[in-house]
Parts: structure tokens; C-alpha cells; sequence
């Protein structure tokens, strides 16, 4: 069983966002890049399948679409312990041209568990995963918290609303994945940082894709009114703010 | 041409936010001058399919055939394809929930039609069709032009006004054969939590955070929630330590919610967690920081100790009832 997990590039989540060039352009100075937070709890998940032999799973390999200057998040997705990687060689201009690419990288890679975060925390699209299995005529099932496979066959736990499902669907799959599938990320250890630089990353020129949309301009929240305060002594005046002044209860 | 807008049901019911998403597309189509339609699939009585004709659905449709008794993610995505070039759709509007999530971005390949997720106002432009979202995880919005011949929106939940009108609609049954080799996926196992309110409907959240020092002192927190009809949340670290169970972590990562009134207590605010709150209308703040961060991002405040004022205000919210 092959396992490829879907990586985006993504800055920090305690980075100041701030733009550029009339707002039309994210302000990269100083930022610190990362792995999508809920691509690396996938990674997670994916090793620690690996990691037991029951599960029959052979590899964990990561596939980013991004230019060059995406690969120390590459490595540091193979520090943590995938086994090899893919790059398809372009900037990742929107969902739908970034899952064409990927879904053509898996076509001729052929995985058994294809898994994806079910956002990235820049765009918030939660398109890719989705896409990816549409283009590829293959399930897919969303919002998953929980992957293992038993007797060499997955099953996933879904969230619905209101609770969970335990589902399984035939592989190849796309597994879009969300809080609960691994406690905590894993972190990369001095060994597997060492290992890191000389495993490989296959690189892909792009297919030709489209792009069907396109950020034209960023805006900060509005600050919001200063806060009012209220005694602790007297928090009945809280209820009373809050059902004659916000009338929201 | 029309707008097409697809109502998930609840054990063959619909909920507020269905009515949200319905009257969404009404003033879409306002704007663009067509009909819209509503698509139902699953069992659902024509009493509770003719409701989404109080928000401007003037036809519903309602597909209910053997595969779609569960949620099979291409076996929806073909149905409401069909409908949506049946129908010559331009704009289709689906909930930005976990069913709309897995949905979108299917019809978004199969249709060749360019996704605006997460929206949570009416399009700012028509020609190039633009519409604002939310992006950096809360920290900006953004406006996004989509290019396609055909548009999906997934419209973030509480974040559009009920907008009720004369009902004028027709329901229709729909047969639409799905090919049953479509079906892959086999639910093996449903766990439910019956009664309790859920985190993404609720109006009213309140959240507790590590300020709470212990797993045991959430009594004070369940029963405000209970006076309150309010959903109970937690922070990252609450659900991290096995203190409260992770469908309860609002936050980054966790659960992005929009209700009327949030309440922290004992939570600093650190940016993950405001991420998830940001577009609740207000935020109450109860910690015994006075610096923390939750501060300045709500609109009322306490500082104080959270077991001294949480009986307090129960006392007042019961008196409040009274």
C-alpha cells in the first residue's frame, strides 16, 4: 500500500499578515513558511500507519505544487519521515489548476491513499482534495478524523453534523482530512533532518491547466469597537448589555 | 438560466442555515435577474420541501432515489450536475458545512465551474463576477474574481440574514438515474449525538479555555450554556488534553464558527483560537489577565476569576428567565 500526502506551503499561523502593492499581494517579508497545518497532521497519520506492519502500508511520499523556493518545507516534510517527494515545478496559481497538476502526478505515480488537508490556512478554499478525486474518477471522503486500516482494508471516520460515520471505500481514494486524525504533529528529529538531504524529490514540469479564479484584493478586518468593561463584582450587568444593547440573548 | 441552490436535510428536515443559504440565492438572482431553484435530495415531505419557498425558491426539486439514501460524494456531485445543466445554472450555491465541502469541489471539475468558498456576503461585482471571502485563516478577506462560465459559491454559515417572501413555489419530482456503479462508498458504523446543540448552529457559544484549570471545573460553563440554549466550546489545549472532546475545539484547526455571541472564559485569545471565532458578531471575555489578547478582539469584558464569576452571572441569566 502507497501512501501520498498533499503538502501546501503556508506561512506561519502566528504570522502578521499584512499586503503589498495596493493589497493585490501578500506581504512575504520575514514570513516563516510551514507545512499546512492539517497537511502535516495528515503526514502524521501516514507514518504512523507506516510505522506498523499490520497496516501493510510500504511508503508515505509528499507531492507539493510550488516553485523552488517551496523546498525547505519539502524537506522538512521528509525530515519528519516521508520517504520521497514530488514537485510539480509552477506557482500554485488556484484549486482547480493545482489539483490538474496533482491528479496528473498521480495518474502516473499510482497511490492507494491519496490524503489532503481539508483547507490550507492562506486561502481557506478546501477545494484540492476534492478536485484531485473528480479529475481522477475516484471516491473521496471529507472531513475524515480518523484513517487505520484493518486486514489491508481503510476505514475512515467522517464527521457529520452532529456526530460520526465509519465508512470504507475502495482504494485508489482521497482522503480529506481534518482535526482528530493524529493527536499532535510529529516533529522532525536531528536524524531524520540528516536523512532529509539526500532523500530524493522527483521534479515535474506543469501540464497545461487553467486557473478559474483569481485573488484581485486583500482587506484587514475592521478593528473592532474597544472593549467595554464590566465589573466582576457586578457581572449581572453583562446579561443585562447583553439582552438590551447587543440584544443578542 | 437560474440559480440553483442545494439544501442538505437533517433527517428529512431543514434547519435555519438552509433557509440562510435559500435566501442567499434569491437576492443572487435578484441581481442577476432569474429564477432560482431549490434541490432537495433524500426523503423529505413536501410540507418541509414547500418552506424553501418562503425564501424565494420558486421551484424545488426533490430527487430521492435508491442511491442516495447515504452521502456518496460522486454519486451527490452527479446528481446535482445533471440538475444544474438541466436547469442551465449559472450560479449554483451550496453551504460551506462538511456536506459542502465534500461536494464543491467535485461539481467544481465535473461542471468546469470556478468555486468562491466560503463567502460571506453578496457578489461585490457582476461582470467580472467578484465575490469576498474570508482568507488567511480570519486574518484578511479577499475579493475573488471567478472566471468560469458557471459559478459555485459555498456560503459561510450565520453569516447571511433569513429574508422571507411570498410564496409562489412549485415542487417537482425529479427521477434522475444515477449509475449505480457511482455508489462506492459503504457506512459501516453511525455514532450520533442526540440532543445536544450543535457548535456550528448554535447562536450562543460558551467556551472554556486552560484558564479553567480543570476538566472538573466545567460544571459552571455546561449550565450557562444550558440557561443560555447556548452550544459549550473549548480551546486547542482543552481538547489537546483529553479535557473536553476535539468536536468541541473552535479555533484554527478546529471548528470555524459565526454565532451572534461568543463567550470566553479563561481563554488568552491567542491568534489560532481567534481564527475561529473572528466572525462571531460579539465576544464576550471573562479572564483574570487583564492583558490577555481576548481582550482585544471583544467587545464586553470581565476580568475576574472565573469560578467567582461564572455563579454570579448563572444567577443573573436566572433571574433573567424568572
Amino acid at each position: 500500500m502507497k501512501i501520498l500526502v498533499c503538502i501546501s506551503n503556508v506561512p506561519d499561523t502566528t504570522t502578521k499578515v499584512k499586503f503589498v502593492e495596493a493589497d493585490t499581494k501578500f506581504d512575504t517579508t520575514g514570513v516563516q513558511w510551514v507545512i499546512n497545518p492539517w497537511d502535516e497532521l495528515s503526514l502524521t497519520r501516514a507514518l504512523e500507519l507506516k510505522d506498523d506492519p499490520s497496516t501493510g502500508v510500504k511508503s508515505v511520499t509528499v507531492a507539493h505544487v510550488g516553485p523552488a523556493s517551496s523546498e525547505p518545507t519539502i524537506r522538512k516534510a521528509l525530515a519528519i519521515g516521508a520517504d520521497d517527494a514530488i514537485r510539480v515545478n509552477t506557482e500554485p496559481s488556484d484549486g482547480y489548476y493545482v489539483a490538474s497538476q496533482l491528479a496528473e502526478v498521480i495518474r502516473k505515480e499510482q497511490f492507494d491513499i491519496i490524503m489532503c488537508g481539508i483547507e490550507s490556512s492562506d486561502f481557506n478554499g478546501s477545494v484540492t482534495g476534492g478536485m484531485i478525486a473528480e479529475f481522477m474518477n475516484i471516491p473521496s471522503v471529507s472531513a475524515v478524523s480518523g484513517l487505520k486500516i484493518e486486514n489491508g482494508k481503510p476505514l475512515l471516520t467522517r464527521e457529520i453534523d452532529g456526530g460520526r460515520e465509519t465508512v470504507s471505500v475502495p482504494t485508489p481514494f482521497v482522503a480529506i482530512v481534518q482535526k482528530g486524525i493524529a493527536k499532535e504533529p510529529r516533529i522532525a528529529a536531528m536524524r531524520g533532518i540528516m536523512m532529509a538531504r539526500t532523500k530524493p524529490v522527483k521534479i515535474y514540469e506543469p501540464m497545461e491547466a487553467q486557473s478559474l479564479t483569481k485573488f484581485i484584493v486583500f482587506e484587514k478586518p475592521r478593528p473592532r469597537a474597544a472593549c467595554k468593561y464590566i465589573d466582576a463584582e457586578n457581572p449581572g450587568l453583562l446579561i443585562q448589555l447583553l439582552q438590551n444593547e447587543a440584544k443578542v440573548i | 438560466m437560474s440559480v440553483l441552490v442545494y439544501t442538505q436535510n437533517w433527517d428529512g428536515k431543514f434547519k435555519k442555515s438552509s433557509f440562510e443559504l435559500v435566501s442567499y440565492a434569491s437576492k443572487v438572482a435578484d441581481m442577476l435577474n432569474v429564477s432560482v431553484i431549490a434541490l432537495s435530495i433524500g426523503a423529505v415531505e413536501n410540507d418541509e420541501l414547500k418552506k424553501l419557498g418562503n425564501y424565494g425558491a420558486g421551484k424545488i426539486l426533490n430527487v430521492n432515489n435508491e442511491q442516495c439514501k447515504i452521502l456518496d460524494n460522486q454519486v451527490y456531485t452527479n446528481i446535482i450536475s445533471q440538475v444544474a445543466l438541466k436547469e442551465k445554472s449559472s450560479v449554483i450555491i451550496i453551504s460551506n458545512n462538511n456536506e459542502g465541502k465534500a461536494i464543491a469541489p467535485r461539481l467544481s471539475v465535473s461542471l468546469k465551474a470556478g468555486i468562491g468558498s466560503g463567502v460571506s456576503k453578496l457578489p461585490v461585482n457582476l461582470n467580472p463576477f467578484t465575490v469576498y471571502k474570508r482568507t488567511y485563516s480570519g486574518n484578511a478577506y479577499a475579493q475573488v474574481v471567478i472566471n468560469s462560465e458557471i459559478k459555485i459559491l459555498t456560503l459561510a454559515q450565520n453569516s447571511f440574514d433569513l429574508f422571507e417572501t411570498t410564496n409562489n413555489s412549485v415542487i417537482e419530482d425529479l427521477n434522475i438515474s444515477v449509475d449505480s456503479s457511482l455508489l462506492k462508498t459503504e457506512v459501516k458504523d453511525v455514532q450520533k449525538m442526540a440532543g445536544k446543540i450543535l457548535l456550528t448552529d448554535a447562536d450562543i457559544v460558551v467556551s472554556g479555555g486552560r484558564g479553567m484549570k480543570s476538566p472538573d471545573n466545567w460544571g459552571p460553563i455546561v449550565e450557562l450554556a444550558g440557561l443560555l440554549g447556548a452550544a459549550t466550546a473549548c480551546s486547542r489545549p482543552v481538547s489537546d488534553e483529553g479535557w473536553r472532546s476535539h468536536d468541541e475545539h473552535t479555533g484554527q484547526t478546529g471548528k470555524i464558527i459565526a454565532p451572534n455571541v461568543y463567550i470566553a472564559v479563561g481563554i488568552s485569545g491567542a491568534t489560532q483560537h481567534l481564527a475561529g471565532i473572528s466572525s462571531s458578531k460579539y465576544i464576550v471575555a471573562i479572564n483574570s489577565d487583564k492583558d490577555a489578547p481576548i481582550f482585544e478582539a471583544a467587545q464586553y469584558g470581565i476580568v475576574g476569576d472565573a469560578m467567582k464569576v461564572l455563579p454570579k452571572l448563572i444567577e443573573a441569566v436566572k433571574e433573567l428567565k424568572k
